[in-house]
């Protein structure tokens, strides 16, 4: 009996689902991590220094331990405690955490790029102060930082890669699969490789121009 | 009308108004000069309660500003307010700048914050740029547009801080042009300015701010043409 067998059409549903879980939790941890961010952005921009003290660091040791660090000691810990989660959920829990705390970030410079004055313009026009935050002060200062927000989205569907080490079948963990299986590791790393490159290559073009855009 | 009465305010430990009082009636045109740092624009901000003040009173149609049971935002709508900056939203079109406040604040339609928005648009002469974006235009145009975006609230009073100072000087001009427009149209404003020839043009009150307090107060003639005051001389003698 043969081990080994070769790379065929018959795996392309298989790598298909790799794809497609790869993209989902990307999503997923963009838009939580995201809308997490933006709040977080925001408190941050409002809040005095000892507020700002505590969040920052908080939001330090997210962006400091690494990634892959962070999943395996999130996956062990809810485990020991007795409160196992799937790949998927765990995963996301963490990717989307680690996301908000770069997001934060880029949205709290957004924030603090709307000029005063034209916050009190708005104001002395009699829109109070959620009606400001919300059509002024978030379609302002979020365009201005759109292409950081895009780098950062960016680096989240390439660090997704990472959830494969506490089990989600994401394209990284298909393809190992599909490589002790096959014996072809160059072939489908590079297939690999190719995928991630597809769609960050457009997405960092686009976000090149949309600056170039806002320049002028 | 506007009665400001005693008003005080400090920055910390600089008092910049050290007792105001002013009285501005319906339909009259109220001019404010004096040297930077005299407490004139802080005084547009206290009437706009953009500032808080520490004591005395500010009196809008019988509402006072600093109470703390007003509804400031409603109080605002009376209030139309225009900087030294345009503070243009770049965000929007033309349009959508002046037809915002009324939509969310008022409460309108689209189709009727958008038509009062047109109307005061084409009054200050911006009729042809409704769809443009606002950065794409001069500062004289979006001082125009923000002149446009505060009377879209129809307020029966405009506070004015040093619109022209910002602009290029051939600028000045067509702004100015709008705020004689507007005294023709019997609007009730407050013009804090550095523009003597124009303050004695169209104001029947000016009042020269001296040190946070009004050094000499009356017609354009009074103080402008026969300043009773050193300090007013002084300064006129500096600007004329």
């Amino acid at each position: 009996m043969n081990l080994f067998t070769p790379l065929s059409w018959s795996d392309s549903g298989f790598i298909l689902t790799g794809i497609l879980n790869t993209v989902y939790i990307s999503v997923v941890a963009i838009i939580v991590g995201s809308l997490l961010g933006l709040l977080v952005g925001f408190v941050r921009a409002e809040s005095n220094k000892s507020i700002n003290m505590l969040l920052g660091a908080f939001l330090d040791v997210l962006r400091s331990v690494p990634l892959i660090i962070q999943l395996i000691l999130f996956t062990t810990f809810i485990g020991a405690m007795g409160y196992p989660l799937n790949p998927f959920a765990a995963g996301s829990i963490i990717l989307s955490l680690y996301t908000m705390a770069f997001m934060s970030e880029v949205f709290r410079s957004g924030f603090d790029s709307v000029p005063t004055s034209t916050i009190k313009a708005a104001r002395s026009l009699g829109l109070n102060y959620l009606q400001t935050v919300r059509y002024i002060r978030i379609p302002i200062g979020m365009r201005a930082v759109f292409p950081s927000w895009l780098g950062v989205a960016l680096s989240v569907i390439k660090d997704s890669a990472l959830v494969s080490v506490i089990g989600y079948m994401e394209l990284l963990r298909t393809a190992e699969q599909l490589i002790s299986r096959t014996q072809q590791p160059i072939m489908i790393l590079i297939g690999v490789g190719l995928f991630y490159f597809m769609i960050s290559y457009p997405l960092s073009r686009y976000g090149k121009y949309v600056e170039r855009k806002m320049e002028i | 009308m506007i009665e400001i009465k005693g008003v005080h305010k400090s920055f910390g430990d600089l008092e910049v108004l050290k007792g105001i009082d002013l009285n501005v009636n319906r339909g009259e045109v109220v001019s404010i000069i004096g040297a930077s740092g005299s407490g004139k624009s802080t005084l547009l901000y206290c009437i706009n309660a953009i500032e808080k003040i520490n004591s005395g009173n500010i009196i809008v149609d019988g509402i006072d500003v600093h109470d703390k049971k007003t509804d400031i935002n409603k109080l605002r709508q009376n209030l139309g307010m225009v900087f030294q900056q345009w503070n243009s939203f770049p965000h929007l079109t033309v349009l959508e700048n002046a037809a915002l406040a009324p939509q969310i604040v008022k409460g309108f339609s689209k189709e009727k914050a958008q038509e009062i928005a047109t109307k005061e648009l084409i009054h200050v002469g911006l009729g042809d740029k409704l769809h443009e974006y606002p950065t794409r235009m001069s500062g004289g145009q979006q001082q125009r547009l923000a002149i446009a975006r505060a009377l879209a609230m129809e307020p029966p009073y405009m506070l004015f801080d040093e619109v022209t100072s910002a602009l290029d000087p051939e600028l000045v001009g067509e702004v100015l042009d709008t705020l004689r427009l507007l005294r023709d149209d019997g609007m009730t404003m407050i013009c804090v300015t550095h523009e003597i020839a124009f303050a004695k043009e169209v104001s029947d009150k000016v009042a020269f701010f001296h040190e946070g307090l009004i050094e000499e107060i009356g017609t354009p003639q009074q103080v402008l043409d026969n300043p009773q005051r050193e300090r007013t001389q002084q300064f006129l003698s500096k600007v004329l």
